[in-house]
């Protein structure tokens, strides 16, 4: 009994370690290194008809994924406050050779698209309207300060 | 009623009650009594997995019991996800039942333990393994199609 008792809190501590590990890594921005090689090519979302004009806040959804849909609800929203930004919100599941593209490994997985028609940051894991707004910024940043610094340093 | 989404309260309280049973299996250890309380999660379990998590009788006492002293829920939100987390709530007990039948009494706790695990990442974190695991599903699927020839 005393082992049994030793094995229960052992998977309870267990559980908090990973738990918090991994919500410590939700919605972070990061910046992405396969910008250069999408401006070689055409980008694998070439034939969704995106709009060029704007930054499109690319969500790859699954329907099992309830963040998926908090994520959708603050993308909505900062796209709506904000004219520049587009939000488009694709199933997985209907977007496989995509999702294998991007390499998306987990849902919600955002990939934010520049004006300039390259992925620049993204995030996975859900996003609060603060790391939303901060995607936003850097792909603004990125932008505006020519992007091939970035790309020749790697 | 139905397409608008479910009580999000119902699965979490849902999801406690078997974490509590799931804890219990763990302490019982390698014993029949384990064994049995494994089988009454797992057919609970198998009944969300198909029904969706609101037919379970931890979804019935749910509604019966909690929610009419409750105010109504703000939000609905989709069945789909809790569901899948039934599903594989399902599956490793139901690994745990039969190997804890055919093969060793110690596999009981020990799929209880990783159903627990899951359970509480799911509950307390927002983490949901299953929803990990499906991408592994949808890009075998993607190099099928692709290496298939299509």
């Amino acid at each position: 009994m005393t082992d049994n008792l030793w094995m229960l809190l052992a998977v309870l501590a267990l559980s908090v370690v990973v738990g918090v590990w991994w919500r410590s890594r939700q919605g972070v921005v990061r910046t992405s290194d396969t910008g250069p090689a999408q401006r070689a090519g055409a980008a694998p979302w070439a034939d969704l008809g995106l709009p060029h004009d704007r930054i499109v806040l690319m969500q790859m959804s699954a329907e099992i994924c309830s963040a998926c849909r908090q994520t959708a609800r603050v993308l909505s929203e900062v796209a709506a406050a904000d004219e520049g930004v587009v939000h488009v919100e694709l199933d997985v599941a209907e977007h496989r050779d995509l999702a294998a593209a991007l390499r998306v490994l987990r849902t919600p997985t955002v990939v934010v698209v520049g004006t300039d028609g390259t992925e620049v940051v993204r995030a996975s894991g859900a996003m609060t309207p603060t790391q939303a707004r901060e995607a936003v910024a850097r792909a603004r940043a990125e932008i505006s300060t020519p992007a091939q610094n970035t790309g020749a340093e790697r | 009623m139905t397409t608008q989404g479910i009580d999000p309260r119902g699965p979490r309280v849902g999801a406690g009650i078997t974490a509590f049973l799931l804890a219990i299996v763990v302490l019982l250890g390698a014993t029949p009594e384990a064994w049995g309380l494994l089988v009454l999660v797992t057919v609970g379990f198998g009944i969300g997995a198909v029904w969706g998590p609101g037919a379970t009788w931890q979804g019935r006492l749910y509604r019966r019991w909690i929610a009419p002293r409750l105010d109504p829920p703000t939000e609905r939100e989709d069945p789909r996800p809790p569901r899948f987390a039934q599903q594989v709530g399902f599956v490793i007990c139901l690994i745990g039942v039969v190997l804890g039948l055919t093969w060793s009494a110690g596999a009981v706790p020990v799929a209880a333990a990783i159903a627990l695990m899951a359970a509480l990442l799911n509950a307390a974190f927002g983490l949901c393994l299953g929803c990990e695991l499906y991408m592994f599903g949808q890009r075998l699927r993607a190099r099928q199609s692709t290496s298939g020839g299509r």
